[in-house]
């Protein structure tokens, strides 16, 4: 229909009125007398059909035939009508008024007319071809200029790397849409040595989603630098994007932040999909509410915890998964995706789930929304039997300032939990990590705060060991002798001097190495099969 | 599980004044553990009461030895009470335990 408008707009010209028409479901006629009423002959006018097959040149004055079109032609005051056609097809007419010399148009003149016409007819169709193609290129190229500039917008704010944690597996997946959306994630190290993981979704698409996004990106992870809190860092942000971000526009985002040495993990949502666990007792939903960012300045934003053990492994995922649609127009749905998370048989939680996806979908799927999934798997150091755990591998460092043999205590303890050792064993152990970790700041470390007591938590061949170290050069109490509390009380010995003693008696076994400027206390604890109990004493 | 200084509160029951301690019994309850012992006076019998304590150190032990020293000079006897299993365990194994009596439950409130 664009064809026959365009051909009427130069059959017009050469009459001079300037008349044109962009009816795109009706045939328009414009005419070239001085006063130029313009015609429109509707698609499915007798007239049409009745060009189409003439043969030649009509005279509107002794046309026959019911039509509005010839009545508006007669009004308009055109004597003759020459069809264009091309390939069968009318592609437009050529409309005469009368003759200057007020006779009727001669059977030469028709068939002057119907040549012009026979030529004309075709050029006309391939210059629209040409323009109609060369219009739609333009469009194209320019479709295509905004996915690759959004593309690139998008891929140059997702990490490159993902930041190496010893004792776990961090997986991401990005697959955008051919009409890019706004899905982007990031994992960084804290100064804390914690780690942040973001997932988010901007509403929209194309060039302004990913402006959006940069920007949500930027300020998380300025603000994640500075404050730990991940219910204040949303909160940050979104006041940060309130006064910018383009009306109806807002982010879903779910900030995490994870202790790699621990598995403790703390996080805040707003608005996004939520986080599913995998965990030896099935899947575990990571619960959290809070408004989109970007919406409604002053928003709080609820904090929650979660504990990753080894084994345990994390899924977050944006919605283009689980409102993907199957050939029956269905939708994957949560339900599917829980399910995948809950079965480990159901295989890799990146791969397994892009599988099902793929089966769901069916092999023609244009996919219909950016898919991303990031997974963060704590490992087992030496595997897990029948869902018991027994692989443990955590290392951290402290600074040696007092105090912080707490910390080292509580950091132990939260890495040794997935264990489920017995309670008193549990704070036997904590008692000993806690005086072994004090001597390591006070003595070993002489309290100078930027040297670090290194502190390892492993199992192996059926034992836990903690190991505690520090640089050695203070003097060492390896083997004072054994504190005497009549000696103590009657004044013979300082009242100090217990740390060492407690550590021996907390623990079933303590080893000493001395090695490379560095001393190391081992504390030693029997895994089933071995000094079951571990009592000492008591 | 947060670290807490010690907070000592004197109060007096039948068997004689009471320490409530409350927070962490480690170095940095000397202060707070040596003043109220001093208000506690010179009464024949002490009661330290742990009910509100979740940590102690080797140090905070040191502390208990030396409170200890004191009853010993001024003829006092030092009773503790609401001690966790874990902490009467290192109670009995510095043998802190042979020389104050330690109290089950609530048998020498008033």
């Amino acid at each position: 229909m664009t064809a026959l408008a365009q051909t009427w707009r130069k059959v017009t010209r050469r009459g001079g009125a300037a008349q044109t028409t962009e009816a795109s479901e009706e045939v328009a006629v414009t005419i070239s007398t001085v006063e130029a009423p313009s015609v429109e002959i509707a698609p499915n006018d007798p007239l049409v059909a009745y060009l189409q097959s003439s043969g030649g040149a009509v005279d509107v004055e002794s046309l026959e035939l019911e039509s509005p079109g010839v009545t508006a032609l007669r009004e308009a005051g055109v004597a003759l009508v020459v069809p264009l056609i091309s390939g069968g097809e009318l592609v437009g007419t050529l409309n005469l008024g009368p003759r200057l010399s007020d006779q009727q148009y001669s059977t030469d003149d028709k068939r002057l007319l119907d040549g012009l016409a026979a030529q004309a007819a075709p050029a006309l169709q391939v210059a629209e071809l040409v323009q109609k193609q060369a219009a739609e290129a333009r469009s194209r190229e320019r479709i295509e200029q905004e996915l690759k500039v959004a593309t690139l917008i998008q891929q140059n704010f997702l990490p490159r790397v993902l930041p190496d944690l010893p004792g776990w597996e961090v997986a991401a997946y990005y697959q955008p849409a051919r009409e890019v959306g706004g899905d982007f994630y990031d994992l960084f190290e804290l100064p804390d040595g914690q780690v942040a993981v973001i997932i988010g979704d901007v509403t929209d698409k194309g060039v302004p989603a990913a402006m959006v996004m940069a920007a949500a990106r930027s300020l998380l992870r300025a603000s994640g630098q500075r404050v730990v809190s991940p219910g204040e860092v949303l909160e940050r942000v979104n006041d940060l994007l309130c006064p910018d971000i383009p009306e109806k526009m807002f982010v879903t985002c779910l900030y995490l932040v994870v202790d790699p040495s621990t598995g403790h993990v703390r996080y805040a949502n707003a608005g996004h999909n939520l986080p599913y666990a995998r965990t030896a007792d099935g899947s575990m939903e990571l619960r959290a509410k809070g408004m989109p960012l970007g919406l409604l300045p002053g928003m709080k934003y609820e904090e929650h915890e979660a504990m990753m053990s080894p084994g345990d492994g994390l899924l977050l995922y944006s919605d283009g998964v689980t409102e993907a649609h199957g050939a029956e127009r269905e939708m994957f749905g949560t339900p599917r995706l829980v399910e995948h998370v809950a079965d480990p048989a159901s295989g890799d939680l990146i791969d397994g789930l892009l599988t099902q996806l793929q089966r769901f979908t069916g092999a023609d799927w244009e996919q219909e929304d950016d898919i991303t999934l990031v997974t963060l798997c704590r490992t087992l150091a030496s595997g897990v039997q029948n869902g018991l755990v027994t692989g443990i591998d955590v290392r951290f460092t402290l600074p040696s300032e007092t105090g912080n043999e707490r910390e080292a205590m509580q950091r132990v303890l939260d890495a040794i939990e997935p264990l489920g050792l017995e309670a008193r064993r549990v704070e036997r152990l904590g008692t000993a990590v806690s005086e072994a970790a004090m001597n390591a700041i006070e003595h070993g470390n002489q309290g100078r705060a930027e040297i670090p007591v290194e502190v390892e938590v492993i199992t192996t061949g059926g034992e836990l060991i903690v190991r505690i170290r520090d640089v050695g050069d203070g003097p060492q109490a390896t083997d004072v002798e054994s504190p005497d509390i009549e000696a103590k009380l009657a004044g013979l010995q300082k009242p100090r001097g217990w740390g060492l003693f407690l550590i021996k008696n907390m623990v079933d076994e303590i080893r000493v190495i001395d090695a490379d400027g560095r001393h190391t206390v081992e504390l030693v604890l029997q895994l089933e099969g071995g000094d079951g109990d571990g009592s000492n004493g008591a | 599980m947060a670290a807490m200084a010690l907070e000592a509160h004197v109060h007096t029951e039948d068997s004689g004044p009471v320490l409530e301690l409350v927070g962490d019994v480690d170095g940095r309850a000397e202060e707070a553990l040596g003043d109220a012992y001093t208000e506690a006076g010179e009464a024949n019998a002490v009661m330290l009461d742990f009910h509100g304590v979740s940590y102690m150190n080797s140090t905070g032990i040191a502390l208990i030895v030396g409170l200890l020293a004191r009853a010993r000079t001024n003829g006092q006897a030092l009773s503790v009470r609401g001690l966790t299993p874990h902490y009467r365990e290192i109670f009995e194994i510095t043998r802190l335990s042979d020389f104050m009596t330690i109290v089950d439950e609530e048998e020498g409130s008033a």
